[in-house]
């Protein structure tokens, strides 16, 4: 930053665009994990209209392989695995999606708190640190073994995991920050303290957390297969991808096209959260970035 | 340095009551009697009342809460609902599979990732960092199932080279036992070798760019030297502080791992116990679990003291 | 390249070598006893074959335990325990002497006492049990090998009742155990069956293990289904439970399992290729499978709700997509299933034939208004699951509102013992099956009760005029007046009850290693007999 801007001529800034092309030369993974991520939502959202009804069972047309007439084949009871596929695509986004943004949202008022409010932050770490010493995968088999299948719970049991670990990382964001020359200056000015969170502390926050979210996203997608291959998931009359492997697996060396679309699916979409998680990491600076490891 | 040990050992309370809290209301606060599922299919309403009393079901919760942190502290961890059999000793059947599935997963992941992420970092910038890289995504995104299946097609079915299922104990013979455990553990470590891998490569370039490290390459020093005495050594408490947070990715793992390769461990007896909702069960291997992971962690943390002179709290 | 990448290198090359090492290493050990391994299709939870009729546990009891009587592959009952019997010219005393050698598995003689306590035991538990106990006045111990049933009234079924070959069977416990609170499983394994289990190797989930029990005196004649000389030919068989199809079928034909209970029906081509692997249907009268609607709350209170639903199954489409290979499945719609002697088509119109549009008119004379239909279906079950999304639809396309309520199958069990009303956490509908030796007869068949609330089966139909045609059926010994019964009954059962819907008939194979010998036909799987090369 230059303060004396009335002496000294400015490079002149880059335009939006150009910056933004700039960016995306130095960091290519991001565009590529967006470009992909946005395929696949967009093919999730519009698929399943131009395809048959994916619940429709016809028993007479069961285990068909892929062909012109069905894309993907068939499975066990006749379904499509093409239109299975792409409305699993809307289940299981939308499980990673709720449950990176839950839990961004829950953490970082959790934390934003317990950063700031010094009688909390004991109890509430102590709590995180518990909850965190409970597998994830466990816990959030237990809490679906416990309540009923349904996309809200499968969504709140992985949630549930993976909040302590967003709040560790806001709270300490926090904390280096209350301490910081220009945060005791608003303090000392008298600015009330929601909005010294929401002008100096929030904004700080905010691109470890994105990274932070990509990452939660990514693994939700996985988790969501895992708790539904182990039976304990999204309800199995719903297509996720989890679900159609899950009920394929049975039949994986005599028709493995019934796991092979939805597993080729999930793996691009992962791996292009992952890659756009890893882009943004290193265009951050990457001390805050480790720090959420 | 005892006193930083003694500290972080106490710390460990804490957490352990807070994981107790909530394996307890888990079962105690979501809907659902679990006199009911007790008393099964024919139970007749008395019955139900009658388990509900034998169990102490009927009280206040806090007292419920006390009662049960005293018997679990004793070690006494319930019966199953469902096989009559006490909890700790259907755990203790279960436990040598499952330790051993998580020891030869983190040797076989920490042999191969280190030198991995060493390696990337080293060749920063190149092809094999990139690969290593690329590889170390990947391992992230596919399910460990998915590998699991994979591996069990190619090299059982297809090789014969190994059992498609089940666990040979060591007792049985050391060949036939890592024969049984080899497919698994490779199936489990690839997504902790990815993890690993990315860590020690990261740790490793940081290191890399620090001034003593310009310094003893300045001074002349062999590669190899460099590399493995200051750079490594320096590079450790990252490394070594990824391995025990994985450990809660690792349990995760072995419950799938282990239906996917029939291995009857914890993994095994938690799906199963989940599926019949057999409360008791699912309530102590949670326990178990959360133990271990704070137990190994606990001791990685005690590490770092030896490890690197510099953190003392 | 330098040292590091010599070091991978070598490593790479050590892994190489090993690998082979490790592949050839235990394929030699051969071992000195013959043990039977077998994939079981469950997972044996309890093991008081007296308190639950749960399969598993049959066949558990079927290990340990022995039978008064028991039949042979044809459904016909012979001694098995009994040396010989006889039956007063009233036909109200029935005198039974055990054979000599039978032996406890804790030592002790089997005795008399302990037969009787048996008895009453399993009476107040099993259906069949319950009404021979109606018919029964009196157990009397005569000597320590000799008891009598004394009838108030001659009643046909004495020996089938005793002979019966599925659950609940009337198995022999010592009287101590015997003795025990019928609602509540026996603490201990005590039989004097061919084998004896091994409660410390038990592994629930996992594996349960019995020994050859080596003071067990097998009958002289040849074994036949449950009946004749039980020779045991190996000196362990272990039980191990894997729950994932894939993985059963690929430990089968890797050798590391002998014989799988259950294999999925679309894995049979692959196995039927394999030269190593034998495949065959043991039980020759197969399954049948049952959708069981509530009769205790609208709209399947209403027998025309019911018939609606008979119109518009189409069995052979459950059968494509729960067992797929026609040769492996019948639509039949008799309710005492096709292949016995109490088969008869009378009546199955409405279920033989599709039509939805008589369905919908059905419905709405039943006065639906669309209320929410709770269909329980149950995911650990592949059969079960595939029926209930092929009922789901069905119900939908006669403009039902069909609410899939996911479970597994030891939930839906708790479940479904709920009465109150669907929408405060009953059931409208959910499916099972029973093995034709369960329904083949009125009395044995538990689905066709119409008992009501005391006495039917979960769903609780309740019809006076069918209970009263299964008593007269079991007092009849005439076969041609029990046909005449059953003729009547199965159009009551059709016109007016419709207790279940039978959505089909299947014939489940087993598969084992061809090494095997000796596999018995039957509709329950035996272990002894089979003798390993």
């Amino acid at each position: 930053m230059t303060l004396a801007t009335d002496t000294i001529e400015l490079p002149r800034r880059d335009s939006r665009r150009v910056r933004i092309r700039k960016y995306c030369r130095r960091h290519p993974t991001v565009p590529f994990g967006l470009g992909v991520l946005g395929v696949m939502i967009i093919i999730s959202i519009l698929g399943p209209y131009f395809t048959v009804d994916p619940l429709a069972l016809s028993p007479f047309k069961r285990l068909k392989p892929p062909s012109g007439e069905f894309l993907f084949g068939t499975d066990m009871y006749g379904r499509e695995v093409f239109a299975r596929t792409l409305a699993g695509g809307r289940i299981s986004l939308a499980v990673g999606i709720s449950v990176a943004l839950v839990s961004t949202v829950v953490g970082l008022a959790i934390g934003i708190v317990s950063g700031y409010v010094r009688a909390l932050d004991a109890v509430v770490m102590r709590v995180m640190d518990g909850l965190m010493a409970i597998p994830g995968v466990l816990l959030a088999i237990a809490l679906i073994s416990l309540t009923s299948a349904s996309i809200s719970n499968v969504i709140i049991a992985i949630t549930i995991p993976e909040v302590p670990r967003v709040v560790r990382l806001v709270r300490a964001v926090v904390l280096s920050i209350r301490e910081q020359p220009y945060i005791q200056a608003a303090v000392s000015v008298g600015m009330p303290l929601p909005r010294i969170l929401w002008k100096h502390v929030l904004p700080n926050t905010l691109a470890p957390l994105i990274v932070q979210a990509t990452y939660i996203c990514a693994s939700a997608v996985i988790v969501e297969a895992i708790l539904s291959f182990l039976g304990a998931g999204t309800p199995p009359e719903i297509p996720s991808w989890g679900n159609i492997m899950a009920e394929g697996r049975t039949y994986f060396q005599i028709t493995p096209w019934i796991i092979l679309f939805p597993g080729l699916f999930l793996a691009i979409t992962v791996l292009a959260v992952n890659v756009l998680g890893d882009g943004l990491r290193d265009s951050l600076d990457p001390r805050i970035a480790r720090r959420m490891r | 340095m005892y006193a930083y040990i003694a500290k972080r050992t106490l710390a460990v309370i804490p957490v352990m009551l807070v994981v107790a809290l909530v394996v307890f209301l888990l079962l105690h606060l979501t809907p659902g009697d679990p006199a009911a599922v007790i008393a099964g299919d024919y139970a007749r309403p008395e019955d139900i009342v009658r388990i509900r009393k034998q169990l102490g079901l009927d009280e206040p919760l806090y007292i419920q809460f006390s009662t049960w942190l005293w018997s679990v502290l004793r070690g006494d961890l319930g019966v199953s609902i469902f096989s009559n059999m006490p909890v700790s000793k259907l755990i203790g059947q279960r436990l040598e599979p499952t330790l051993a599935l998580s020891v030869s997963t983190i040797l076989f992941s920490v042999l191969i990732a280190v030198p991995m992420g060493v390696w990337a970092a080293w060749r920063s910038g190149t092809w094999v960092d990139r690969s290593i890289m690329v590889f170390a995504v990947l391992g992230f995104s596919v399910p460990v199932f998915v590998i699991g299946y994979v591996l069990i097609y190619v090299f059982s079915l297809k090789f014969g080279w190994f059992p498609v299922q089940g666990y040979k104990a060591i007792g049985d013979g050391f060949l036939p036992f890592l024969r049984s455990i080899a497919l698994p553990t490779i199936a489990l470590g690839v997504v902790y070798v990815a993890l690993i891998a990315r860590i020690s490569r990261a740790s490793m370039l940081e290191v890399l760019n620090e001034d003593y490290i310009r310094t003893a390459r300045a001074k002349g020093q062999v590669e190899r030297k460099v590399m493995m005495r200051h750079a490594l050594k320096n590079a450790a408490v990252p490394i070594i502080t990824i391995i025990g947070i994985g450990i809660a990715l690792l349990i995760g793992g072995v419950v799938v791992t282990e239906s996917v390769f029939n291995i009857p461990g914890l993994g095994r007896l938690t799906i199963d116990a989940v599926l019949r909702r057999d409360y008791p069960i699912i309530q102590g291997v949670i326990l178990v679990f959360s133990a271990a992971y704070v137990i190994v962690n606990l001791l990685i943390d005690i590490s770092y003291s030896f490890l690197d002179p510099r953190i003392r709290y | 390249m330098t040292t590091i990448s010599r070091r991978l290198r070598s490593a790479a090359v050590a892994l190489a070598v090993a690998v082979p090492m490790l592949a050839s290493a235990g394929v030699g050990d051969a071992l000195a006893e013959k043990v039977l391994r077998i994939v079981p299709h469950a997972d044996l939870k309890n093991l008081d074959p007296i308190w639950t009729t749960a399969y598993i546990t049959r066949n558990h009891g079927y290990m340990v335990y022995d039978t008064l009587f028991a039949s042979d592959e044809n459904l016909d009952v012979h001694p098995q325990m009994v040396d010989t019997f006889k039956v007063s010219g009233d036909g109200k005393t029935y005198t039974f002497t055990l054979r000599d050698g039978l032996k406890w598995h804790d030592g002790a003689m089997v005795k008399a006492e302990d037969c009787v306590a048996s008895i009453k035991r399993w009476g107040k538990r099993d259906g069949m049990g319950q009404k021979l106990m109606d018919f029964t006045a009196e157990m009397k111990v005569v000597d320590d090998k000799t008891f009598q049933i004394i009838l108030n009234e001659p009643y046909g079924l004495v020996i089938e009742s005793l002979g019966k070959i599925s659950s609940n069977v009337p198995f022999m416990m010592p009287k101590r155990l015997a003795d025990l609170d019928a609602f509540k499983a026996v603490p201990e394994v005590v039989g004097s069956g061919p084998f004896i289990f091994k409660k410390d190797e038990w592994v629930p989930g996992s594996k349960v293990v019995y020994v050859k029990n080596n003071d067990y005196k097998p009958r002289s004649e040849p074994a036949s289904a449950a009946s004749g000389g039980k020779v045991v030919k190996v000196d362990r068989v272990e039980w191990l439970y894997i729950p994932d199809p894939a993985t059963a079928m690929n430990a089968l034909v890797n050798g590391e399992v002998d014989l799988w209970e259950t294999p999925a029906p679309d894995m049979l081509p692959l196995l039927k290729a394999n030269a190593d692997i034998k495949a065959a249907v043991i039980d020759p009268l197969g399954t049948q499978g049952w959708l069981r609607m509530n009769h205790l709350h609208p709209p399947f209170n209403n027998p025309k709700a019911r018939q609606a639903v008979l119109w518009a199954v189409n069995q052979e489409e459950y059968l494509q997509a729960i067992i797929g290979d026609p040769t492996l499945y019948k639509a039949c719609a008799a309710y005492f299933i096709c292949g016995t002697p109490n088969e008869t088509q009378i009546g199955t119109e409405a279920l033989k034939a599709v039509n939805l549009d008589k369905a919908k008119q059905l419905l709405k004379e039943a006065g639906y208004k669309g209320e929410k239909i709770i269909l329980m279906q149950p995911t650990d079950i592949p059969v079960l699951n595939g029926a209930s999304l092929v009922t789901a639809q069905m119900l939908r396309s006669i403009g039902m509102d069909v609410e899939v309520q996911a479970m597994d199958w030891s939930t839906l069990t708790s479940r479904r013992a709920e009465k109150k009303a669907p929408a405060d956490g009953g059931w409208n509908v959910f499916h099972t099956y029973s093995t034709g030796a369960d329904v083949q007869s009125p009395v044995a068949n538990i689905g066709i009760s119409g008992g009501g609330v005391e006495k039917a089966w979960f769903g609780w139909p309740t019809d006076d005029v069918t209970e009263k045609l299964r008593d007269d059926y079991a007092r009849e010994a005439d076969p041609a007046e029990k046909k005449a019964i059953v003729e009547k009954l199965q159009t009551r059962l059709f016109d007016h009850l419709v207790p279940y819907v039978n959505y089909g008939q299947w014939f489940q194979p087993v598969v084992w290693r061809s090494n095997l010998s000796g596999v018995l036909v039957s509709p329950v799987p035996f272990f002894w007999n089979i003798d390993i090369k």
